[in-house]
């Protein structure tokens, strides 16, 4: 199957073929320092589905997840970006993250002294004020993160910890999905969050990604690995090599990836 | 660049937010013209009607600083300060000889504060704050005389416990901070015509939380006030400090002193949030802030505690310092200071530890952005007689930006070998992962960059009365304005 039959399976499928795509990327070229990282990218993702990009080392997918989120330090070449219609790549970080383009990072950083609650309680009334909602008072905000808190099995005490000062790796993957969970982003990019993972807590993590999935969101996992695919089922999977979407199937592509390696498509043997 | 960068630069935009406490009130003055020798000295001491003792302690003072030379060891670059231009009196015109209630201070000093934010009236009541507030070189008006009386507090200007308890005065003034200690010293020994004066009574926490505000208003003055605070035995007070000053192009001279004193079991918390104006983009104008503080832990089992705040001033020199001398005494030192566009900022402390066991932490946060210059300064000095001492230091530095520079001077004297001294020190850049964290959690520069500031100084910021912790916050938020790129 070629990619553009996968996509035309996916969209018959999932969502209505009719809707436009909640994101559409169309042939992206991105250099870092003058290397080139990203050489020709186009995908859609709709509404309602579930996107998986796997690929090797340095194949450029967090890169295309940085590009995405509007990370510095990134030149785009060429190419474009639409989210809800919009052009993305013309928006400050902070108003794509408004917009509801959520990241969940590969290596959350510490901030220091600056407390989860109210790091995330910054985030959900800037979101709030961009939708002309009114802003949560302290009351309502602690109702909803204790709710989606539970759901993380997260200890209480973790709302006035600094941003991830001192976390684990598991606690920092975990504190990412709580964020998005009470964020509710439009579209979800989470940047390898099954890796560093033991098996409980990515049970965990991958029920907490389950419960974002709906007709109105898209959530795309950027991994390695077919694993958390387990538990969560991409509508498509697309294998990034060399800066390119070399290859996109459904969820069978990421069980033949796992069987036969990361050099059957890089190599230019599946196509 | 591409257009990925659109978030990031606007940082660079953020700096240049303008000082806004840079009003100028126009009051009647009585100021004395420039100058400085005897004949000066006596006018201010005949001015504020003063016992022999004062005026002979002034002149010694003045006589020793005729012979001192300028300091300048400091990491500061500065031109030279023509001390003969100065004037050394300057306070609004009264009707009567001085207020005997808030109903006489002239209302245009009173909008003034209340520009200022100092809550002189009901609001003071709500927030608990007793406030003495200096104006120029006299202190205007003190709240809540009457409830700290009944608690046997003497809270009130420097010139009032002169005339009103001048035994007090004269068995602890320059008991700390000599006549002799150091050039700026002196100047103020010579020269200081208010300020503010504690005392509290042998087992008496003092109800409320003590406030001075001072301000520097008239143009080509120097501020030079002195405060005292003795905690007698068992008792305990918390004191704190606010500073502003006008918009000029001139730089001004702001020198003064704080002797504290601490009894036995005495705790003095001593809070400084310092704005005063810090010139302009290019660097001009800006108070020049020389001050020593220091505090003696006199009693067994003493403490004393600095936090400074420090966001204003052209040049900030000072080194809040505790003598640990009695048994099992502590000293603190927490400290924040920020040096945007061209401010220089040479601060820090000294322990001295003289006492067996005593203890002392000192924690200083320094945030350079723009041109600025940050200097920590610290000197802990163990005695042969510190049996037992310990010391903690941590010192911080956060760069914004490229142009500035941080510099630490840590010197530690240890003649006892049962004594533990510890130094911690760390510089860093506000990293590019914090500042894209928040953006892409919606949050814009402006808030991200003041979020990960304040987390830098939250040890610092929570030893702060709790209503000063907001305003310092906000007040850095200000300071920083524009610094980030």
């Amino acid at each position: 199957m070629s990619a553009t039959a996968a996509h035309a399976a996916a969209k018959g499928g999932a969502a209505s073929a009719a809707a436009a795509p909640l994101l559409e990327i169309e042939d992206l070229h991105v250099t870092v320092g003058g290397q080139a990282v990203l050489r020709g990218v186009s995908l859609e993702v709709h509404a309602g589905e579930v996107h998986a990009i796997m690929g090797p080392n340095g194949s450029g997918k967090s890169t295309l997840a940085h590009v995405l989120t509007g990370r510095p330090g990134y030149e785009i070449v060429s190419g474009s970006v639409r989210f809800q219609g919009r052009d993305l790549l013309d928006l400050a970080p902070e108003q794509r993250a408004r917009a509801g383009l959520f990241l969940g990072f590969q290596y959350p950083v510490e901030i220091p002294g600056v407390n989860n609650a109210y790091l995330l309680k910054a985030a959900l009334n800037a979101a709030r004020r961009e939708r002309g909602q009114s802003e949560l008072d302290a009351f309502d905000f602690l109702a909803l993160v204790r709710e989606k808190m539970q759901l993380m099995r997260m200890d209480e005490s973790f709302l006035s910890r600094g941003v991830n000062e001192g976390f684990s790796g598991g606690e920092r993957k975990r504190n990412e999905i709580l964020q998005m969970l009470v964020l509710e982003p439009t579209l979800a990019l989470l940047d390898e969050t099954d890796s560093g993972l033991d098996i409980d807590a990515l049970k965990l993590v991958a029920h907490g990604i389950d419960t974002l999935r709906a007709p109105s969101r898209a959530i795309v996992l950027v991994t390695h690995y077919q694993r958390l695919l387990d538990y969560i089922v991409p509508d498509q999977v697309h294998v990034l090599a060399q800066g390119r979407i070399v290859r996109s199937g459904d969820r069978t592509l990421a069980l033949e990836l796992e069987r036969r390696g990361y050099d059957w498509v890089s190599t230019g043997e599946a196509r | 660049m591409s257009r990925n960068r659109a978030g990031m630069e606007d940082i660079d935009s953020l700096l240049g937010r303008s000082y806004r406490h840079g009003f100028v009130t126009d009051i009647d003055a009585d100021t004395v013209p420039p100058g400085l020798d005897e004949s000066v000295v006596r006018l201010i001491s005949r001015k504020k009607g003063e016992p022999e003792f004062l005026l002979e302690w002034r002149l010694r003072a003045l006589r020793h600083w005729q012979k001192m030379r300028e300091p300048h060891w400091g990491q500061l670059c500065y031109g030279p300060i023509d001390y003969q231009a100065i004037s050394y009196y300057s306070a609004p015109k009264q009707k009567t000889d001085g207020p005997k209630s808030l109903e006489e201070v002239d209302p245009k000093l009173l909008a003034t504060y209340d520009k200022l934010g100092v809550p002189l009236h009901e609001r003071a009541r709500l927030a608990g704050v007793a406030v003495d507030a200096v104006f120029d070189s006299v202190s205007v008006a003190t709240t809540f005389k009457e409830r700290l009386a009944a608690a046997g507090v003497i809270f009130c200007s420097f010139s009032e416990a002169v005339q009103k308890h001048p035994a007090l005065v004269e068995q602890y003034l320059g008991t700390v901070v000599p006549y002799a200690d150091n050039f700026f010293a002196t100047l103020n020994s010579a020269v200081f015509t208010d300020g503010s004066f504690v005392y509290v009574p042998r087992g008496v926490r003092c109800p409320m939380e003590l406030s001075t505000y001072f301000r520097i208003n008239a143009i080509n003055t120097g501020q030079f006030e002195r405060t005292l605070i003795i905690a007698d035995t068992d008792s305990y007070v918390s004191y704190l400090e606010g500073c502003s000053a006008p918009q000029r192009d001139e730089n001004q001279l702001h020198a003064a002193v704080v002797e504290l004193v601490a009894l036995d079991n005495a705790q003095i918390k001593y809070s400084t949030v310092q704005n005063w104006y810090p010139g302009d983009e290019q660097g001009r104008g800006g108070i020049y802030n020389f001050v020593t503080k220091r505090g003696d832990c006199r009693g067994r089992n003493s403490r004393i505690s600095w936090t400074q705040v420090e966001t204003g001033s052209a040049i900030t020199w000072k080194y809040p310092s505790c003598l640990l001398r009695g048994e099992g005494s502590i000293g603190e030192f927490y400290s924040v200071a920020t040096t945007n566009n061209y401010q220089q900022a040479d601060t820090g402390t000294k322990m001295v530890h003289i006492g067996a066991n005593t203890r002392s932490t000192i924690i200083s946060k320094g945030i350079s952005a723009g041109h600025g210059q940050n200097a920590y300064r610290g000197l802990v000095k163990i005695m042969p007689t510190a049996v037992g001492a310990r010391n903690f230091t941590q010192c911080d530095s956060l760069l914004i930006g490229k142009e500035c520079g941080a510099h630490t001077f840590p010197y530690i004297e240890t003649r006892n070998p049962t004594a533990t001294v510890e130094h911690e020190a760390s510089t860093s850049r506000i990293s590019e992962d914090q500042l894209f964290y928040c953006l892409q959690r919606g949050i814009d520069t402006e808030d991200a960059v003041n979020m990960i500031v304040s987390g830098f100084c939250r040890p610092v910021f929570k030893e702060l009365p709790m209503e000063f912790a907001v305003e310092a916050q906000n007040l850095l938020a200000v300071s920083l304005e524009g610094a980030v790129g």
